[in-house]
């Protein structure tokens, strides 16, 4: 696989950079080279909370980039926020469960498309597993790893969760799984709306 | 807990609002007893604000009155710089436990010393807030934190500071020293008013300690929020005037 | 000497982390350290790591102590450590001065962050001059500076003996973006590389008697008379000079044909690398050269490789305005090469930018 970069963006306590953790481990358990960032100024204090990830078979250069291949945007704050790391390569993703002013979107991108990961969250599993939801879309976008190794760094990570309330680990794989559909099914329409 | 008083403070600056603080904060009850002190004492356009590095640095530009931040543990000696440089100005440096008790020990226990005339407001959380919640000189005994992640042991790292206890100790009479909490919005108010005034009347130093909560850091809910700031916190600090040159006459 | 990571193992994560485990497998003794970001991590690892392997650790009141009480553990004969980064950096001046002044090997990773006052927390390359010249003195330190995880953990090992072999205060130089991120790495047990371990040694507190079997040691930074200093510093001088050749360490890339020859540090570095494979593949003869050391520094190997190559250019980039600059001018006065420079002070160089100002110069 080539070099992917993907820079992922929400509100403080979405869970952006624990799913940055997660996917990252299960690229590095599937021998690739991939390097995390988190963003960490003093934006931690209710800023927009971002995760540069990258994923490559060669040696990865340097630790951040200007413009991703895939950015997702969890918040309306997040859109704006990181708009500017999107160019005519870009596929940027925001989620449809928000209100914010289109102009925000990115000037420049290859599509920009809209999944609906907070409502799905909201009504039909549990508002935790949104970011859940979020990890399986990246995952049915890009394929960077594979939903098997990304099952076993989840299980990884929240072992202890699990161990508590078995019933978390189903929640949470089928968070994965649907966010993975939703990911391909939105891929999918635009093909069709481009025919 | 007391309930807040709804109306803005005039000397707040409105642009920078909303704050910038965590929620449940105790750093935004602080500000809004200061800026009402502020108002009552009708010093917004005389006051320097001066805030040091920690969380206190979200509060650069929290007043519409002229301030500076300083660095870390540095606040003390740059308002004793302001102050003695134009009397005439009211300075109040705003810091944390860490910036205070710590790194800026010698500037607090000095400044004491010499009863340079400013006011200071140290904000106690019990770790260090800003860098993501390592101990602090008042972390309690057998407290969590990332530094002390088996619970502080006094054996190897000694017993939490008693701020204003050691600076009531070190100065002469004319010092205000007193700690306040944010659980209890009136007398913090009023107390912080206290050491403004003092300043204002040329006695001396004036100090107040501020007992506050860190949600983030704690990894608290409201309730366990407020129980450790009320039960454990307060117990080990005990809150009121230790100090006072004012007339009795201060209700 | 205790195993720690037993057979050599792959391990996935943060630069800070990285820091941790390597002062354990070097058989670090003791950390003092304050807290600053983009450095917390090292404290937060070392301190549930070290009561598990009977280490110890203390939080200073401030960057002065910490730097100071490092200086009295080495002195006591123990491998003591420290990280910092940014206005810690600063305030540690007055300690490692003490430990250049008194030879003792100190060893210190800093992570930079912007710069100058607070700065940010973030990231960037502004503590050359500090870490390399920033005591009242004549910059008697050996400064490595880092690129990837692996490096942070090789160097660290290698930054104790390094220190206590030579007994100059020894600074393993990272940045925010090293600390935080996370890559693999391969962790090991120094012994089982065929590494040496340089045993530390007491300074004072030392064996024998007072009075019987040996004198009683009186260690000193402060002299009388001009000529009593005068004579100390330049046999220290001759001294650091005599063992640069052996702790230089640079990389070469593509240098032999190269029109113009980038050099860069650190991280940045791994940007100029992705950047000169680029060039090359557009035709255009870059190369590529890295200081590891940048005190001492690998002066005659630019020379060499500058004379070599018949370069023309030289572009130094860095995420600083002139620091590595400076550095490099003064180390190869004389060369009639010409100097370019992308500074970018407190933020990151991807290849992107060298590229496009490569393109601008030729
Ligand atoms: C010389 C120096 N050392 C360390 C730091 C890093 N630093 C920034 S804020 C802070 C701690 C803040 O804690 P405290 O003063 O208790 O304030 P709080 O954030 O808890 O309100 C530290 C150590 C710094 N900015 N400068
Ligand atoms: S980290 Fe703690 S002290 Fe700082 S703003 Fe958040 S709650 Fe307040
Ligand atoms: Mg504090």
């Amino acid at each position: 696989m080539s070099l992917i970069r993907i820079a992922l963006a929400g509100e403080g306590g979405q869970g952006v950079q624990s799913v940055a953790e997660i996917l990252t481990e299960a690229a590095y358990n599937e021998n690739q080279q991939t390097i995390y960032i988190p963003n960490f100024g003093l934006e931690q204090r209710g800023g927009v909370s971002i995760a540069f990830i990258q994923f490559s078979d060669k040696r990865i250069g340097a630790p951040k980039f200007n413009k991703a291949d895939v950015v997702i945007a969890l918040s309306g704050r997040a859109v704006g926020r990181t708009a500017g790391y999107s160019d005519e390569n870009t596929l940027f993703v925001y989620d449809s469960g928000f209100d914010f002013d289109k102009e925000d979107l990115p000037q420049q991108a290859k599509k920009i498309i809209a999944i609906p990961a907070v409502d799905t969250a909201n009504q039909k599993l549990h508002p935790k597993v949104f970011n859940i939801i979020i990890m399986g879309a990246v995952i049915g976008l890009t394929n960077v790893v594979s939903f098997e190794a990304a099952k076993e760094a989840l299980e990884h990570k929240l072992a202890y969760k699990f161990e508590k309330d078995p019933s978390l680990r189903e929640l949470n794989f089928k968070a994965m799984e649907i966010g993975k559909q939703m990911a391909e099914k939105s891929l999918q329409e635009e093909v069709d709306n481009n025919d | 807990m007391e309930m807040l008083a709804p109306a803005t403070p005039k000397s707040w600056y409105l642009p920078s609002k909303p704050h910038k603080f965590c929620p449940g904060c105790g750093h935004g009850i602080t500000l809004k007893a200061l800026g009402e002190a502020i108002d009552e004492l009708g010093i917004q356009q005389e006051t320097i604000f001066g805030c040091d590095i920690g969380c206190s640095l979200l509060a650069w530009n929290f007043f519409a009155c002229d301030s500076t931040q300083t660095h870390h543990g540095r606040t003390t000696p740059v308002m004793v710089g302001i102050k003695r440089a134009r009397p005439e100005l009211i300075t109040i440096g705003y810091m944390g436990d860490g910036g205070g008790y710590s790194i800026g020990s010698q500037h607090l226990l000095n400044s004491a010393v010499r009863n340079e005339k400013v006011t200071l407001i140290l904000v106690n959380n019990t770790n260090y807030g800003m860098t993501g919640g390592q101990m602090a000189p008042t972390t309690l005994p057998g407290q969590i934190t990332e530094t002390s992640p088996y619970g502080r042991d006094p054996e190897s790292t000694g017993y939490p500071t008693r701020g204003p206890e050691f600076i009531a100790e070190l100065t002469p009479e004319g010092a205000y020293v007193a700690r306040a909490t944010v659980s209890k919005y009136k007398q913090l108010r009023r107390l912080i008013r206290n050491a403004i005034r003092n300043q204002i009347e040329g006695n001396g130093f004036s100090f107040v300690e501020v007992l506050s909560t860190c949600p983030t850091n704690w990894r608290t809910n409201a309730n366990q929020t407020w129980n450790f700031l009320e039960e454990k916190m307060e117990q080990y600090f005990p809150v009121g005037e230790i100090k006072s040159p004012l007339g009795k006459g201060d209700k | 000497m205790e195993k720690i990571i037993g057979e050599p193992k792959k391990a996935f994560m943060t630069g800070n982390e990285t820091v941790a485990w390597a002062c354990l497998a070097a058989g670090a003794d003791i950390m003092f350290g304050y807290p600053i970001t983009p450095q917390n991590e090292v404290m937060h690892y070392w301190t549930r790591l070290a009561p598990k392997y009977n280490r110890g650790f203390l939080q200073t009141e401030d960057e002065l102590s910490a730097g100071f009480t490092t200086c009295g553990a080495v002195q006591a004969g123990k491998k003591a450590f420290t990280a910092t980064a940014g206005p810690g950096n600063v305030l540690m001046q007055e300690p490692f001065g003490m430990a250049e002044a008194m030879r003792l090997p100190v060893l210190s990773i800093i992570q930079q962050r912007g710069g100058p006052s607070s700065g940010t927390v973030v990231y960037s390359q502004q503590e050359v001059t500090l870490t390399t010249y920033g005591g009242n003195g004549e910059g008697h330190r050996i400064v490595y500076s880092t690129a990837t995880h692996q490096e942070i953990y090789d160097y660290v090992i290698k930054g104790f003996n390094i220190a206590w072999k030579y007994r100059f205060p020894t600074f393993v130089l990272g940045d925010g973006y090293q600390a935080k991120m996370r890559e693999p790495l391969e962790m090991y047990d120094p012994e089982d590389k065929g590494i040496e371990i340089i045993k530390p040694y007491p300074l004072i507190g030392i064996p024998g008697n007072i009075g019987e079997s040996r004198e009683p040691q009186h260690l000193c930074n402060i002299y009388s008379l001009e000529e009593e200093l005068y004579e100390v510093l330049m046999k220290v001088s001759a001294e650091y000079e005599a063992i640069s050749p052996e702790i230089v360490e640079f990389e070469a890339r593509y240098c032999e044909d190269a029109d113009i020859i980038i050099i860069s540090h650190g991280v940045v570095s791994r940007a100029a690398d992705d950047a000169v494979k680029i060039l090359r593949a557009q035709g255009i003869k870059a190369g590529y050269f890295r200081p590891i050391t940048l005190r001492p520094f690998p002066q005659q190997q630019l020379r060499d490789v500058i004379a070599q190559s018949g370069a023309e250019h030289l572009l130094i980039a860095e995420s600083a305005y002139g620091q590595l600059e400076r550095l490099t001018k003064q180390e190869i006065y004389g060369e009639t090469v010409k100097i370019d420079n992308l500074f970018m002070p407190g933020v990151g160089i991807i290849d992107y930018d060298i590229i496009k100002k490569v393109k601008s110069i030729i």
